[in-house]
């Protein structure tokens, strides 16, 4: 249903009150900001100096965004490929003709399904810090893509099973009419075409990774483009609000491009004659992306 | 076995993460609602707004919003929240951040809810001559409700998850305890079953219960 079967073509009354809520929500808007505007200068943190380093030079962008931004990218990457084949065995295995299989594969993807992102990082870390002697700089990184592989592999676990199941049940039936195995139609039949079809999804789990990546700067001190914002806003005379800002809006940038890459597929997929027109939306599985974990 | 839990707080610990779960969802659903109402309505600064809030708030890390409330509002605009000391100004920041995050969700779902109410619907409230408001909230909303039942409860869920990233901030929640027990104690897997067990506990009962809900209230086409 689009948004104008909700109301009627509007009459001159309708358009006069109409113009009387926006003038009222403008107004309510520019209060609050207005608030903003005179509490920040207030505290002095519209001064250009604050801002003055994210603009003129580069100093700030080389030692601490970058440096950030890369090990954001770096870590949500390698949590991608690890949890993308580990999450597409689980998926296959949930969807195995032996319960022995099914039921494993379905208990622990739903054990790490129920439990937050955090406690995974947390227990990562201690665990590397406990029986392993990986260098202590280098075990943030590694807890961080435990606990996202551990998250996401059956996240994707779902995708994958929910791409398998959106495929038309002739495609398999055509397979055993023709006398292909088990195996052979999983292979060279079901995963192509799912995998395809499970592309939007995947890219928006890859969204998911990257906000997530952010509580490994917060909580295990990960240098990534989070924990860039309080050694930049302690060196540039604190400030906070100039250094958020610009972070947020780089987070912003990329995980829109992401979703909007995302969508586009979609929308490509959709239109593809060759395909059998199973698409998984973004969304599909989950209900609400990084509703997902923390992010 | 279980003696390292003496002298921890754990269910104090899970009672904030319910309770913090709890608030957040209450806010987010009347904030998440009011946003979905701007995002189909007749006004279109409203709709825009809609627009832009979920994109801009969907797109940020939980993290960020959370850690700006307390370094952003609380300490350089010193907003407090009314409370005076410190473990309720965090815990009260952290609800305000979780309901701006999440009600970014609640609106899509929400609005995905209303694309499911057929047509005709809307269009006998509007023949009826009722206006935008009445159509929304006597006809269209009702029962768009009762079709998001499963989309909310994963939101739920997603939400009850999030309240650990309040850790952050210093709320003394489940993840925070969980923190200090593991440099504390020794038992590193004992002690991380059991706050594992703690969320499967939150998160399980949860998604079962509402998941019937939703296949009872859900309106059969």
């Amino acid at each position: 249903m689009s948004s104008s079967v909700l109301y009627d073509a509007q009459g001159p009354r309708a358009k006069r009150r109409n113009v009387v809520y926006t003038i009222v929500f403008l107004l309510a808007v520019a209060g609050l900001v207005w608030w903003v505007y005179q509490n920040l200068s207030d505290k002095g943190q519209l001064d250009w100096e604050k801002w003055k380093p994210f603009f003129s030079g580069s100093e700030a962008w080389t030692t601490y965004i970058l440096p950030g931004l890369k090990n954001t990218l770096i870590a949500a990457a390698m949590s991608m490929i690890i949890a993308l084949p580990l999450g597409a065995v689980f998926g296959i295995a949930r969807l195995s003709d032996h319960a022995w299989i099914r039921v494993p594969a379905a208990v622990v993807v739903e054990f790490f399904r129920a439990i937050p992102v955090l406690i995974l990082m947390i227990f990562g870390n201690a665990l590397f810090a406990q029986y392993t002697n990986v260098n202590s700089d280098d075990r943030p990184l590694y807890a961080v893509v435990t606990g996202l592989v551990l998250y996401n592999a059956s996240v994707l676990a779902e995708i994958v099973r929910a791409g398998i199941l959106a495929l038309p049940k002739g495609q398999s039936e055509a397979a055993q009419a023709i006398g292909l195995r088990k195996t052979q139609t999983m292979t060279s039949i079901l995963l192509p075409q799912a995998v395809t079809a499970m592309l939007p999804a995947i890219v928006s789990q890859l969204v998911v990774i990257v906000k997530d990546t952010a509580l490994g700067g917060a909580i295990l001190t990960f240098p990534e483009l989070l924990a860039a914002v309080s050694p930049m806003s302690s060196y540039y005379g604190a400030n906070t609000i100039a250094s958020f800002t610009i972070v947020a809006v780089i987070y912003v940038a990329l995980n829109f491009s992401l979703t909007s890459f995302a969508s586009w597929l979609e929308r490509r997929l959709r239109r593809a004659k060759k395909s059998t027109g199973a698409v998984l939306a973004p969304a599909a599985v989950g209900g609400t992306e990084s509703a997902g974990t923390a992010a | 076995m279980f003696d390292f839990l003496s002298g921890y707080d754990l269910l104090g610990a899970f009672w904030v993460t319910v309770q913090l779960t709890l608030l957040s969802a209450v806010g987010s659903l009347v904030w998440g609602t009011l946003l979905a109402a701007m995002r189909v309505g007749p006004v279109p600064l409203m709709r825009g707004f809609g627009t832009a809030y979920v994109n801009v708030v969907r797109n940020i890390p939980l993290t960020v919003i959370i850690l700006f409330t307390s370094l952003g509002l609380n300490q350089t605009l010193n907003v407090q929240l009314g409370a005076q000391d410190f473990d309720t100004i965090n815990f009260r920041l952290a609800v305000l951040g979780l309901i701006a995050y999440t009600s970014a969700f609640v609106c899509e779902a929400i609005r995905s809810g209303i694309n499911t109410v057929p047509v005709g619907q809307a269009e006998a409230a509007r023949a009826l001559g009722l206006n935008f408001t009445q159509v929304l909230t006597l006809v269209v909303l009702p029962q768009a409700f009762r079709s998001v039942v499963g989309p909310l409860t994963n939101v739920l869920i997603a939400l009850t998850k999030n309240t650990t990233v309040a850790a952050a901030i210093g709320v003394a929640e489940a993840a925070l305890l969980m923190k200090k027990m593991i440099e504390n104690e020794a038992q590193l897997l004992l002690i991380s079953a059991v706050f594992a067990f703690g969320f499967v506990c939150l998160t399980l009962p949860t998604g079962l219960i509402l998941g019937w809900v939703g296949k009872k209230v859900a309106v059969k086409r």
